[in-house]
């Protein structure tokens, strides 16, 4: 039986053709994964489904009834239920409320929650997850937020479920719980359309693939008869070829935090609490950790955006003193920030004003101190895009307009530019696409290579395996010791980013014996 | 109805939508006009007239625009930055304050000099009125639209103060006005048998000088990259507190400018009806000029070509004045809608 049916559906913004004639169809029982690089188009055919856009042509079917075009309510009426990636949870609202939140009648006296509270904890039982009714959201981990919105889903009596990068929040053991689960919904009849670009997962979990490519659906593929080439091969439309990693003794140090804190918001714990680690030449450092462990603070601390409460950072030997951004810049360290289009670039800035951003406030690019010099700055600009392969129609364009692999080129060049002898790479290729992935990591090998120490931040443990030298885990503003890639796994990692940093060092000495 | 972006915008468009706005800002109003039975031909013929229509008219409406420009300056180069400086009208006063105090006999100079020092004083009594607001933005994150905005009313009364006592002219027969500025200090004249002053050529100047600051200057860089992402420009090494100072400064100067043409350019002493709400209006200047300095020049002369012309209007056909804020309030809608549309395009359905 089929549970749900699109067929030809096209939505063009402009110029662009976001989804080009796109059919699928999912089975009842049956997990199916939309598998297909960022820009690809899964999510605007999922804001098709859900009535946010109207296609301009074609039509979706739920268990053999057509969905009315654009009625926002008309999908969730029809079984079909949405875990977002970002949850849309309320903190301050008890697990019981958020799900019944918008199921009940406004003009309701009182909220029946007795039988509510029967309701959810018969699914709960049925589908094995454990669940708090009373607990405050606020105070559940990530995992058990997101158990928050599947049953949110389930309540509402989904028979399809939609879940849209469920994993990138998750530790690896989270993963596996939240995959059992989704096993024992297929096993009673539920359908689930699982979005991702991770690859082992998709292989993991599906029982068939469909590839978006471009906003054309490209291939559709039995899981049983793909593999992790095929699908990447599926996904990007060519041979994908990995970045050689080589490792090289390690040099000098070139930044060393010693028992550093950074204070949290008031009334809560430091965000950074005693966080000591030496990056060296020639290294590359992975951090790894569920996201909302310190990443950021620590992010802001190297670019200079804070100073610690107490501890000590020291660059190329020297204890600093101050801490500024421009302070940071010329030191020689290059920042590569978390956020392309909030901290990268001024986006109504043109490309070249962006490139320059860092180096204006020296010659040669200025004259008299005051001026700006256009002639050297747009030949500085044309230099770093050449060499740095930032393709835009003109560098005259607003840095906005850049697509995101292009801007993170341009953030790129601009952090590289000086060979800096320290690099914060933070979540480097997030939501590019293949053949920006691979030119970024590129760049980042030839900057190990010539001698920079960079400390690459990223949820993505595959891309930690891919490029690190080490491995360290931040748990709670605290970090674990750096262990070698070669001496760590998967689990181990996961554990530790559970919070069991002590885990790391039974690694090492086993790695050690 | 869906907007979407378009891709590119033509320099026909940009330069075409202003003008278009304008107009459906006039047919809008026009309903206003038939309401009062007057012929719409009629009443804005006279308005073009009472504008633009003779020597005198232009003179008039030049010597409008003067101010004008001054505070659409002002509140131009802050909004760039986004700093919210709702205060041009207290620092206007500051400015009239400060040329009072100097220009009334404390010190005698050649106009050469005298003129300058008065300008001088004036943008440092302007900008010092925003140095309260700044701080409090910086250290204490308050929002400098309350600020700057309840500012203005701590200013003019205060100057109420002074008018009504030490500072009220013995001379002036009881009228709540201060002494007259000395005539070294008064701005001359550029037009024979007209009101219009040397302010007039200042606020150009000021105007193509703040051009060339935000366009070539690396001042001029950061204030843009503050004020499109403040995080980026921080991220990037640019002091966005520094930045916000100098803004400020800059803007609570030019209003202070503003402050000495009036003083001692048109009126020649302080009185507390000095500015009409000047600094309010710069506000819709710098609005209809979409914050660009040499824009600022042509909206200025727009906005005193209406205020002018419908008070001479109002004399010629039986149509209040008022008509001139009805026009104003439209036209800034309308070119905000306008700006809007050069960037999107409307999707019916």
């Amino acid at each position: 039986m089929t549970a749900l049916k699109i067929r030809g559906v096209t939505k063009s913004f402009g110029s662009l053709v976001a989804n080009d004639n796109i059919s699928l169809s999912l089975q009842k029982g049956e997990v199916l994964a939309l598998l297909g690089e960022n820009g690809a188009g899964k999510t605007t055919l999922m804001n098709i489904l859900f009535g946010h856009y109207v296609a301009d042509t074609g039509d979706i079917e739920v268990f053999g009834n057509p969905l009315p075009p654009g009625a926002t309510d008309a999908a969730i009426n029809a079984g079909v239920g949405m875990v977002h990636q970002h949850f849309t949870l309320a903190d301050n609202l008890s697990v019981l409320e958020n799900i019944i939140l918008g199921t009940e009648s406004l003009f309701a006296w009182k909220s029946n929650t007795d039988q509510a509270r029967r309701k959810l904890q018969t699914l709960a039982d049925d589908f094995g997850m454990q669940i708090e009714p009373d607990k405050w959201v606020g105070e559940l981990s990530i995992g058990e937020r997101q158990r928050v919105e599947i049953m949110k889903a389930l309540y509402r009596d989904a028979k399809i479920l939609i879940l849209d990068e469920p994993t990138a929040v998750l530790t690896p053991q989270e993963v596996d719980h939240l995959f059992e689960t989704l096993r024992s919904m297929v096993a009673r009849g539920l359908s689930i359309i699982f979005i991702s670009h991770k690859l082992h997962e998709i292989l993991n979990i599906s029982d068939r693939v469909n590839v978006l490519r471009r906003g054309k659906m490209v291939g559709e593929i039995e899981t049983k008869k793909a593999d992790r080439n095929r699908l990447a091969e599926m996904m990007v439309g060519r041979e994908v070829k990995r970045p050689k990693v080589e490792h090289i003794t390690a040099g000098a140090p070139v930044v060393e935090l010693d028992n550093v804190v950074l204070p949290g918001a008031k009334g809560h714990r430091p965000v950074i609490d005693g966080l000591s680690l030496t990056i060296h030449q020639h290294e590359i450092i992975g951090l790894a950790g569920v996201a909302g462990n310190g990443q950021s603070a620590l992010a802001d601390l190297l670019s200079g955006l804070r100073t610690p409460a107490s501890g000590t950072v020291g660059v190329a030997g020297d204890t600093l003193a101050s801490f500024s951004p421009q302070a940071f810049i010329n030191l020689g360290i290059g920042r590569i920030p978390e956020d392309r289009q909030e901290k990268g670039v001024v986006g109504d800035m043109t490309v070249w004003e962006n490139l320059i951003s860092e180096n204006l406030r020296q010659a040669p690019l200025w004259r008299y101190r005051r001026l700006i010099d256009f002639h050297a700055c747009r030949a500085f600009a044309k230099n770093l895009i050449e060499q740095f392969d930032v393709r835009c129609k003109s560098m005259e364009m607003p840095a906005k307009q850049l697509s995101g692999g292009n801007m993170q080129k341009l953030i790129l060049a601009r952090a590289l530019q000086n060979n800096p002898r320290f690099i914060l790479a933070n979540q480097p290729v997030r939501g590019l696409d293949e053949g920006a992935i691979a030119a970024v990591h590129e760049r980042l090998l030839v900057a190990k290579r010539n001698g920079a120490g960079i400390l690459l931040v990223s949820e993505d443990l595959d891309e930690l395996f891919a490029l690190a030298d080490r491995i360290a885990v931040i748990y709670h503003g605290k970090i674990s010791q750096p262990i070698s890639v070669n001496a760590v796994t998967v689990q181990d990692l996961g554990l530790m980013m559970a919070g069991d940093l002590a885990h790391g060092l039974t690694v090492q000495q086993g790695a050690a014996r | 109805m869906r907007l979407e972006p378009r891709e590119s915008t033509s320099v026909w468009l940009v330069l075409a939508a202003p003008i278009l706005a304008i107009g459906a800002a006039l047919m809008l109003s026009s309903g206003l006009v038939l309401w009062t039975g007057e012929s719409i031909t009629a009443a804005y013929g006279a308005l073009l007239k009472g504008a633009f229509g003779s020597r005198f008219a232009v003179a008039e409406t030049l010597t409008r625009a003067t101010p004008l420009m001054l505070t659409g300056l002002a509140a131009a180069v802050a909004f760039r930055a986004k700093f919210w400086n709702i205060g041009a009208e207290g620092q206007l006063y500051c400015g009239a304050l400060a040329a009072t105090y100097f220009g009334t006999g404390l010190i005698t100079l050649h106009p050469l000099l005298m003129i300058p020092l008065l300008f001088v004083v004036g943008a440092l009594a302007g900008g010092a009125a925003l140095a309260l607001p700044v701080y409090l933005k910086s250290k204490l994150k308050v929002d400098e639209v309350v600020t700057t905005l309840l500012l203005n009313f701590i200013i003019l009364l205060f100057v109420n103060y002074l008018l009504e006592g030490p500072w009220r002219d013995p001379m002036s027969m009881g009228w709540p006005q201060a002494a007259p500025i000395i005539d070294e200090g008064v701005l001359p004249r550029i037009m024979a048998k007209s009101r219009l002053h040397l302010g007039l050529i200042i606020a150009v100047i000021s105007a193509v000088l703040i051009w060339l600051t935000m366009r070539f200057t690396v001042w001029g860089y950061e204030i843009r990259a503050v004020g499109n992402n403040a995080t980026a420009a921080t991220f990037a090494g640019i002091s966005v507190n520094g930045t916000v100072l100098r803004v400020a400064l800059i803007s609570g100067g030019l209003a202070g400018f503003a402050g000495v043409t009036e003083v001692a350019g048109l009126k020649g002493y302080l009185t507390l009806d000095l500015s009409p709400g000047f600094g309010y209006a710069g506000i819709a200047v710098a609005m209809l000029a979409n914050l660009h300095p040499l824009g600022v020049i042509v909206s200025a002369i727009f906005l005193a070509g209406i205020y002018v012309g419908a008070d001479s209007m109002s004399r010629a056909v039986n149509i209040p004045n008022y008509i001139a804020d009805v026009l104003v309030a439209a036209s800034v809608l309308c070119v905000l809608v306008s700006l809007m549309l050069t960037q999107y395009r409307v999707k019916w359905r």
